[in-house]
Parts: structure tokens; C-alpha cells; sequence
């Protein structure tokens, strides 16, 4: 089964794309700020992750850095999402490796989509 | 009959003794202890305007035209009374730049214009020569009677050869006499203090033989004046000569008059001799103004009682302007005839010598001199000394003088009284004064102009009372007057364009003033006055106030050696020494080659200026000075530019700094933008991020809701709940920027009422309590504050509170929380610390929590873990809402707790009277 990790400080927020990964079809893990965010990721490996920028401690790019850094991870699908409609974040995001980025508020039927195509295209 | 030897030998006697007079006034003068260092020495000086013509012919008026004769002493009255600031101006003027006669005035006011004094020269000899007739007339007159009497005397000089007249050897006399005292030194400057001390003496002598005659005809023939008048007045032809209607011309006649003897008085060259030239001290004006009339009023105080008295007595076959010497000849008396005729011989030859030196003077320096110095043939330039030369010219200028006067006397004289000769040369003489007058004050006189009206008034002056004078004497046709110049009746010589009803002096001052002013003022509107003019100018019209009146700076140069040469040529080895001693070298420190400073140069010309008169001066030192005369002007011009220029700079200078500071001021002003921008955009980015993130959630719910209809009814609930409070986390936000907004703009209105702190304080804790119960914080609550009462908003403040507690209670340590509130009064103000247990706040950043969106801005890098999102506007809002009531809010060091230490300080205002009591029950500690 298709593991989701989503990862996001705002406890309603995490709930709603929990829920929404849930009716989707997949596994979902949740993480409320960075560091746990990697150690879930470390442990159980997902297929792709749901990660906000704005974190508690580590924030969202960091994490990303840090999973290019790793091999295991390297092409690990990941999607940021981000209150910050600033388009230097976006770029920043992407070359920092992300496969793709939201904005909140997002439409979830986008999302899911968006998700939807990144793990065929991993799969 | 008489002795003639006895007259002669008294006449020379006389003669004799002014001489001696003379002698000895130069000779004080020399020594420095003048004798004419007094204003009424000053005034009697000035009283050379008595001539022969008020000494017999004011009498011979009166008898004619009653007390009109006076208008002839009121006018210079006047001129002396009113006009002495004008006579001042005019002798600083004079002295300032070394004028030596009117005709050099009016020259320097106008440029030092050679042409214009030679004008004004030519129009004074013209004019005065008459005048000077007039004397020679007199002295031979009384001569002839007082060596006569009782046979008529008959003057019949003009068919006898001239030998044989006498008043061509008086003439000659004079001449020589004049000669030998006025032209003793060159330098027509220098003043001729012997001459003033003669003539001031000359003045005494007249006033007193006038007097002698008034008081013996008064109180010897008469009984006193009353005795007098009562028996004239028993003539009715008599009592008409008494009466002021019988002078011609009427009421305009009396003004004519008496203007025109104003401005004579001021523009004869004698009087402007001794009035401006001979002043030795400003001082003595003032005194003069009411001696000098005074004078005049003496002198004439006896003109009716003689007139009358000799009308009375008979004496009506002799000539009216004998009178003064033939009533104390009918009474057979033997001085006083003889001290009659020296008075008289005294008024004669003092205006003679005066108006001839001033007239030789004239002669030479404006019209001789510049004729010589621009004739080339006779080499002058070549000749070593000249001061022979300009010598030898004023004595035959002197000895032409008096011939030609002598040759009117001989001619025309007889044919006129002599007031009449009088006011003919006072109407020559009142031309100067436009030219003059203006050129004092207004600086708009140009040259051209003033010679334009000089011409114009003289031509006048000769068609109106001149050349009918030769009419009537019969030396042209009477139909000249009668019927006019070429039979031109518009041209008649008394009634110029119809004119009627004025006398002819009256007339013909009218037309010549018109023609004179008008044409100065005409003229000056179209020409343009060249640099030395405008100099002259302001020298000239502001000669009161301008300390400094010398006459322009020369910039050129020159050797010492020619400059020497020059005035030696000019003035004489001896002046030349005089004159450069003060420049002398020092050892061998200099020679002749060497240049000539400045001021050396100027006094050259200064002195040239003494003897020839300042136009020739002029071109003289033009002869030898390399270089522009740069006049007063251009220096100050240059002047005025350089400051012009300094000022410029000075201005642009802090114009610069003035535009760097600006510069600077923008700059940082940019800077400042910029920052606010740079902080706009971060506030609109972190409003943006705090709108979205509840936002987020109500959208995906929202969707969620919508797409999944078969959702269980916990969680549809459980969702909706969520979308609520987000909604309301919404609003909340958007009502805390709105307020941000009002603080920050300043319209944030406050609903000020006096509040009673610890009751708000107690309303605040009542409404948290519920909060820190569910929390497990404690909040305790003290206050020693005797007053609590502050000016503020119920609900801002009430808003501010809720903020710090709600913050304070969620920073306490988890689990054992505390929070104390206290209330303490400092100074004027009121203080509430709420202090929290928790990890408190490190000092760096106490003053960052209050900036807006703090924590955001700091979660985007590294938001410590664990720690409860506010908005982060809470802390700037309380911040401005306290501001805006005059308090001040900050965390301190930790008091007692140890954690976060928030300090509250309002100002603390006096209870309201009615609340005295509430205050002690609130105040009370509560149960």
C-alpha cells in the first residue's frame, strides 16, 4: 500500500490532507515539525511527502536538503506546501529539489491530483 | 565845490588802507591764526551783495516803486534763512574737490565738462559786466556830485574821448588795485583770506556811513521818524510811495521778484565766492543765516526815511539815487559827504574786486586755459613754467573785465538807473541756477541738457532785457520793442508771446526758466551721461551723506619725476615742494623714475585743480598718466561687482551645503522608505501567510464536505467545528490588523473616561479566571497604589489587559503556573508588572516581540519548539494602544517568578471628586 507521509505545524491542516490522503488510498503518516518529519521518513520510507515550509526547529527546505542529501531519498517524490505565495520560495523549493509545490489554500482535488501523478510517474 | 585833492587823497587813502587790510589777513593767514575764523566775519563777507546799487540805489527805487526795493534783500533773506543746508552742501562740495567758481561747479557737476564752463563763464562775464558798469557808474557819480555840488553834475563822457572821462581812470585804479591784491598767489583755491578780511571790512564801512545818513536825515533834519513819516504823510503823492500797490508788474511782479533775487543770490559769481568758495568753516552757515539778514535789515532800515526826506526837502531836481549824498551835502556838511562817498566808494569796489577775481578767475581757467592747453602751435606742453603764464592771463583778465564794464558804462549805462542794470545781470545770473539747483539733487541732469538750458535761458535772457536795453539807450531801433524783432509782434522783447501785465525782470525770468528748466528736464530724458558724469553726479547729490567726496581714484601711473615736472610747469617750484614734501623718499629708497602712488597723483590734481579749474586739471594729468582715470564709480562699481560676486559665492556655497544636506535628507529619507517598503512588503507577506493558514483549512474542509457526501456525521461535525474556529482565528486576525492599521496611522480614536485601574484590573482577572483554571496557572493580584486613577478607553485598555494576561499565562511553566499582577504608583504614573514562572524572555529579545509578527517572521528559520503561535500582533498592538493613552509598555528583568516580566506604566491623574469614596471601598482587599 502507497505510504503518504504529511507533514505540517497546523494541527487542522494536517488533519484535513490526512483525511484527504486517507480517501485517496493511501497509508498516511503525519509529522508536526521537522524533525520528526525525518525521523518518520528514516523509519518507514514513504512513497512521497506532503511537506510544509514553515516548520517548528527544522523548517520544510531544510528537510528537503537534507533528504537530497541521502541516497535512499534522492528521488523520494515531494510536494511543499506553503502559506507564502512568494515566487522566490517556489523557485527555491524546486532547485532545491522538490517535485512539486502548493499554495495554500490549496484545492484539494488538485492536490490529490498532483499527487496522483508524481507516483505514477515514480511508480 | 569841493577840494578834488582832498576826495583823491581820501578815495587812495581808503584804497590805501583796504590794501594794507588785505596785506594783513594773508599775512595771518600764513601764519595759521586767520582773521576770518568767525561767522561774523562770514556774514559781512557775504554782505558784499550790498553794492553801490543798494547804497544809492535802493533809495532811488524806493522813491519809484516804495517798498519793493526790499524784495531785492528779502529774497537772499530767504535763500539764507531756508537754504542754508543747500549753501552747506554746495561748500563741502566746493571743498571736497577744490572748485574754484561757479562756472567750476557747475562744470564738475556735469563731468568736469570744459564746455559747459566755459559756457557758464562766457554767460557770467556777459552778464555781470553790466553790473560791474553799474559800480563804476556809481563811484563816478557820487564822485562828480560830492566835488559839484550844488552845480548839476552833467556826465558827458560819451562825446569826450576817454581820457577825459574819470570813469575809465577809476576803472583803471580798480584794476591795478585788484590786480595787485587778488593775484598775489596763484592758486585760486588757496583762499583769498586777505581779500575776505577786506571786503567783511568793506562792509562795516558801508553799513555805517548808511547808517550815518539814515540817523542824520532822521534825527538831525527830523525829529525822529515818527516826526518824519507825520510830515510825508501830509503828501498824498508821498503817502502813495509808502503803499505796497505800486510795484510793477502787481502781485506777479512781487513774486518775480523775490525769486529772482533768491536765486541770484546764490548763483552771482561773487556771492557764490564768498558764500562757498572763501567759507573757511561749515560752522559759520548756521551763524550767517540770521546775521547776514539781519545785516540786510540794518542797512535798509533808513532807504524811506531819506527816500522820503528827500523828496520832502526839495532834492527832487537831483536824481533820486543821490539822495544819501546830496541831503548831507544840502545841509553843508563836511564829513559826512566824504564818509557818504566812501560807504558808497566801500559798496562799489567791494562787489568789484570780488565779482572781477571771480570773473578773472573764470575767465582763465574755463575759458583761456582749455582754448591754450588744446591749441598745439604754441607748444605749452613744451614750456617748463607755466604758473607766469596763468599769472599774466587772470591780470589781463581782470584789466578786460573792468574795460568792458566800463565801455557798458560808457555806452548804456546812462540810460538806466542803476537798479535796473542790477536786475538785468541778476536775471543773467539766476540762469545758472536750474543747472545748478537740479544738478544738487537730481542726479538724472546730464551735461547736454544743462548746457542746452543754459543756452536756452541766456538767449532768452538777451532777446528780453538785454538787447532792448541797447533799444532803449538808442543804440537799436525802438520799433524792436515796439513792434517787435523783424516786426514779429509774437517776438516783442517785453511782451514774448503776449505776455502782459508782468515787469520786464519778471517777464523775462518767467520765459528764461521755463525755456531753462524745461530744457534740462526735456533733454536729460533723451541723453546719457557719460561715466565721469554719473560719478560727479553722486558726488554731487549726495554730498550730505557721503563722507568720502574725492573725486575719482586714478589707477593709471606715472613717474614721480613727470608728475613733479607737471605741477611745477603749472603752480611753481615752491607749491611744487609744498605740495610733494609729504611724499618725499626716504634716502635713496626711491627716485623720479620710480611710480607715482595714487594718492600723490590726486593731490596733483587737486592742486591743478585749484588753478585752473578741475576740467583742465583733468586733462592735464590726462596728459601725463598712463592709464584709465578710474572714476569713484567704476571703483565702485568694481566694488559692488567683487562684493556682488562674493556674495554670489557665498550664497552658492550654502546653496551646495544646503543641496548636500538636502541630498543627505533625501538620502536617508530613501533609505527610510526603502525599509519601510522592505517592511510593508514583509508585513503584507506575513499577513498574507497568517490569512491563509486558517484560511487552508477552511477551504479544505469546505471541499472535503462538498466531495465526500457519505461522510460519518462525528466527523462531518468535527469539521464543520474546525471551520468555524478557523473562521473566527479569521476574523480575529483581520480585526487585530485593522487595529495595527489605526495605531499605525494615527486614527485610532479613543472614548477617554477616568477609570479606576484596579477595578479594571479585577474585571480583567474576572474575565481570564475561567482560562487560568483550566490552564492550572494562579494568578495573584496586589496593588499599593493610593490613587489608581488613569484617563483611558474601557474596552482598549480592557483589551490591552486580556493580551498580557492571556500571554503571561501561556508562558507560565507547564503544569505549575503562575502569574502575579501587581499595581504600584512611580512618580506620576501608575505601574502593572505581570510577571509569569516560565523560561522568560533573553534580553536581545524584549524589544522584538513587539515588533509585528515577530514570531513569524522568526518560525520561517528557527521557531524554538514547543511554543504556543500567537498572531504575533497582540504585543504591537498593546504597544500602541498604551502609547496612544501617554504610557509606556516593555519587558524588564525578572522580579520575583523569574520568567517573562511585562511593565505597564500609564499616567496617573487625580480621583474625580465623587469617586473618593468608591475608590477606598475598591481598594479594599477583596474576599
Amino acid at each position: 500500500m502507497t505510504q503518504v507521509l504529511v507533514v505540517d505545524d497546523e494541527p487542522n491542516i494536517l488533519l484535513s490532507l490526512e483525511f484527504l490522503m486517507e480517501q485517496a488510498g493511501f497509508q498516511v503518516h503525519t509529522a508536526a515539525d521537522g524533525e520528526s518529519a525525518l525521523q518518520t521518513i528514516n523509519a518507514i520510507t514513504p512513497d512521497l511527502v506532503l511537506l510544509d515550509i514553515s516548520l517548528p526547529g527544522i523548517s520544510g527546505f531544510d528537510v528537503l536538503e537534507q533528504l537530497r542529501q541521502d541516497p535512499r531519498f534522492k528521488r523520494l517524490p515531494v510536494i511543499m506546501l506553503t502559506a507564502h505565495g512568494r515566487e522566490v520560495e517556489k523557485e527555491k523549493g524546486l532547485a532545491l529539489g522538490a517535485d512539486d509545490y502548493v499554495t495554500k489554500p490549496f484545492s484539494t482535488q488538485a492536490l490529490v491530483q498532483k499527487v496522483h501523478h508524481l507516483l505514477n510517474e515514480a511508480g | 565845490m569841493r577840494n578834488e585833492a582832498i576826495v583823491l587823497v581820501v578815495a587812495f587813502g581808503y584804497l590805501a588802507l583796504l590794501f594794507l587790510i588785505a596785506a594783513i589777513g594773508d599775512r595771518r593767514a600764513e601764519q595759521g591764526r586767520s582773521l576770518i575764523g568767525s561767522s561774523s566775519v562770514y556774514a559781512l563777507s557775504i554782505a558784499v551783495y550790498c553794492t553801490a546799487w543798494t547804497f544809492y540805489g535802493s533809495v532811488g527805487r524806493a522813491t519809484e516803486a516804495g517798498p519793493s526795493f526790499l524784495l531785492i534783500y528779502l529774497g537772499p533773506t530767504l535763500a539764507m534763512l531756508c537754504g542754508w543746508m543747500l549753501i552747506r552742501k554746495m561748500v563741502r562740495i566746493a571743498r571736497a574737490q577744490r572748485l574754484t567758481s561757479i562756472a567750476d561747479f557747475i562744470s564738475a557737476r556735469y563731468g568736469k565738462s570744459q564746455s559747459i564752463g566755459a559756457l557758464v563763464a562766457l554767460i557770467a562775464v556777459i552778464g555781470i559786466i553790466p553790473y560791474i558798469a553799474l559800480q563804476l557808474k556809481a563811484i563816478t557819480v557820487s564822485y562828480a556830485i560830492l566835488i559839484d555840488y550844488p552845480a548839476q553834475t552833467s556826465l558827458q563822457h560819451a562825446e569826450s574821448l576817454f581820457f577825459a572821462d574819470k570813469s575809465f581812470w577809476i576803472a583803471l585804479v580798480l584794476a591795478v588795485f585788484i590786480i595787485l591784491f587778488g593775484t598775489r598767489q596763484l592758486d585760486a583755491s588757496e583762499r583769498h583770506e586777505g581779500m575776505v578780511t577786506a571786503i567783511a571790512f568793506e562792509s562795516l564801512i558801508k553799513l555805517l556811513a548808511f547808517l550815518a545818513v539814515g540817523i542824520f536825515v532822521t534825527f538831525v533834519l527830523y525829529q525822529g521818524p515818527v516826526d518824519l513819516f507825520a510830515r510825508a504823510a501830509e503828501d498824498p503823492k508821498l503817502l502813495h510811495l509808502l503803499g505796497l500797490d505800486n510795484v510793477p508788474g502787481g502781485a506777479a511782479g512781487w513774486v518775480g521778484l523775490l525769486i529772482l533775487s533768491t536765486l541770484a543770490f546764490l548763483t552771482l559769481p561773487r556771492q557764490f565766492q564768498v558764500m562757498v568758495v572763501e567759507n573757511v568753516d561749515e560752522r559759520h552757515i548756521k551763524r550767517a543765516s540770521w546775521l547776514f539778514p539781519l545785516y540786510l535789515l540794518a542797512i535798509n532800515i533808513f532807504v524811506i526815511p531819506v527816500a522820503l526826506a528827500g523828496l520832502m526837502l526839495g532834492e527832487a531836481a537831483q536824481t533820486p539815487d543821490s539822495f544819501v549824498l546830496t541831503l548831507p551835502l544840502a545841509a553843508g556838511l563836511e564829513f559826512l559827504p566824504l564818509l557818504v562817498f566812501i560807504g558808497g566808494l566801500s559798496a562799489a569796489t567791494g562787489m568789484v574786486i570780488v565779482e572781477t577775481i571771480a570773473l578773472s578767475t573764470m575767465i582763465s581757467n574755463q575759458l583761456v586755459m582749455p582754448l591754450l592747453l588744446r591749441w598745439r602751435h604754441l607748444h605749452l606742453d613744451h614750456l617748463y613754467d607755466l604758473s607766469g603764464w596763468l599769472l599774466g592771463i587772470r591780470r589781463v583778465a581782470i584789466l578786460f573785465i573792468l574795460f568792458l564794464g566800463y565801455l557798458y558804462h560808457a555806452l548804456i549805462g546812462d540810460s538806466y538807473s542803476l537798479v535796473t542794470i542790477g536786475l538785468v545781470s541778476f536775471a543773467a545770473a539766476a540762469q545758472f541756477a536750474p543747472a545748478l539747483l537740479i544738478g544738487l539733487y537730481w542726479r538724472g541732469a546730464t551735461r547736454i541738457a544743462a548746457a542746452a538750458g543754459l543756452m536756452g535761458g541766456i538767449l532768452v535772457w538777451g532777446h528780453t532785457l538785454l538787447i532792448p536795453g541797447f533799444a532803449q539807450s538808442g543804440w537799436l531801433e525802438m520799433s524792436l520793442i515796439t513792434a517787435g524783432p523783424f516786426g514779429i509782434e509774437a517776438l516783442r522783447p517785453y511782451q514774448l508771446f503776449g505776455l502782459q501785465g508782468l515787469d520786464i525782470y519778471s517777464h523775462s525770468l518767467f520765459w528764461s526758466m521755463l525755456v531753462n528748466i524745461g530744457l534740462i528736464l526735456l533733454v536729460s530724458q533723451f541723453t546719457q551721461p557719460s561715466r565721469l558724469e554719473q560719478t560727479q553726479a553722486v558726488l554731487f547729490t549726495d554730498a550730505l551723506q557721503n563722507e568720502h567726496l574725492h573725486t575719482p581714484v586714478w589707477q593709471g601711473h606715472t613717474s614721480r619725476g613727470e608728475l613733479r615736472q607737471l605741477v611745477h610747469r603749472y603752480l611753481g617750484a615752491q607749491a611744487t615742494e609744498r605740495l610733494f614734501a609729504p611724499f618725499q623718499c626716504e634716502g635713496d629708497l626711491c627716485d623720479d623714475q620710480d611710480p607715482a602712488p595714487s594718492e600723490m597723483i590726486h593731490q596733483a590734481e587737486k592742486q591743478l585743480a585749484g588753478a585752473l579749474g578741475s576740467a583742465s586739471a583733468r586733462v592735464l594729468i590726462n596728459s601725463v598718466v598712463r592709464g584709465e582715470a578710474l572714476d569713484l564709480q567704476a571703483v565702485l562699481s568694481i566694488l559692488d561687482t567683487t562684493s556682488q560676486t562674493l556674495e554670489y559665492n557665498r550664497r552658492l556655497e550654502q546653496k551646495s551645503e544646503e543641496l548636500t544636506r538636502i541630498g543627505q535628507e533625501l538620502k536617508e529619507a530613501n533609505d527610510r522608505l526603502r525599509e519601510l517598503d522592505r517592511l510593508k512588503d514583509e508585513f503584507v507577506a506575513m499577513v498574507s501567510h497568517e490569512l491563509r493558514t486558517p484560511l487552508t483549512s477552511i477551504r479544505a474542509f469546505a471541499e472535503i464536505l462538498r466531495d465526500t457526501p457519505d461522510l460519518p456525521a462525528t466527523k462531518r461535525q468535527h469539521f464543520l467545528e474546525v471551520i468555524v474556529r478557523e473562521s473566527e482565528r479569521l476574523s480575529r486576525l483581520i480585526e487585530e490588523i485593522l487595529d495595527l492599521a489605526r495605531l499605525e496611522s494615527g486614527r485610532m480614536t479613543l472614548n477617554l473616561q477616568k477609570l479606576n485601574l484596579v477595578e479594571v484590573v479585577q474585571q480583567t482577572r474576572d474575565a481570564v479566571a475561567r482560562l487560568y483554571e483550566d490552564g492550572g496557572v494562579t494568578l495573584t493580584f496586589t496593588h499599593q497604589a493610593q490613587d489608581p486613577w488613569v484617563s483611558a478607553d474601557p474596552d482598549r485598555l480592557h483589551q490591552v489587559l486580556i493580551n498580557l494576561l492571556e500571554n503571561a499565562r501561556k508562558f507560565a511553566k507547564t503544569g505549575a503556573g503562575e502569574v502575579s499582577v501587581s499595581l504600584s504608583q512611580v512618580g506620576r504614573h501608575l505601574r502593572l508588572e505581570v510577571e509569569d514562572n516560565g523560561e522568560g524572555i533573553p534580553e536581545s529579545e524584549r524589544e522584538k516581540v513587539f515588533e509585528k509578527f515577530h514570531q513569524v517572521e522568526q518560525g520561517n528559520q528557527a521557531r524554538p519548539k514547543g511554543r504556543p503561535r500567537g498572531t504575533g500582533l497582540g504585543l504591537p498592538i498593546c504597544r500602541g494602544i498604551v502609547a496612544h493613552h501617554g504610557g509606556r509598555l516593555w519587558i524588564d528583568e525578572p522580579a520575583d517568578l523569574g520568567g517573562a516580566n511585562v511593565i505597564l506604566e500609564l499616567p496617573r491623574i487625580p480621583p474625580p471628586a465623587q469617586a473618593q469614596d468608591l475608590d477606598a471601598v475598591t481598594t479594599e482587599p477583596s474576599p
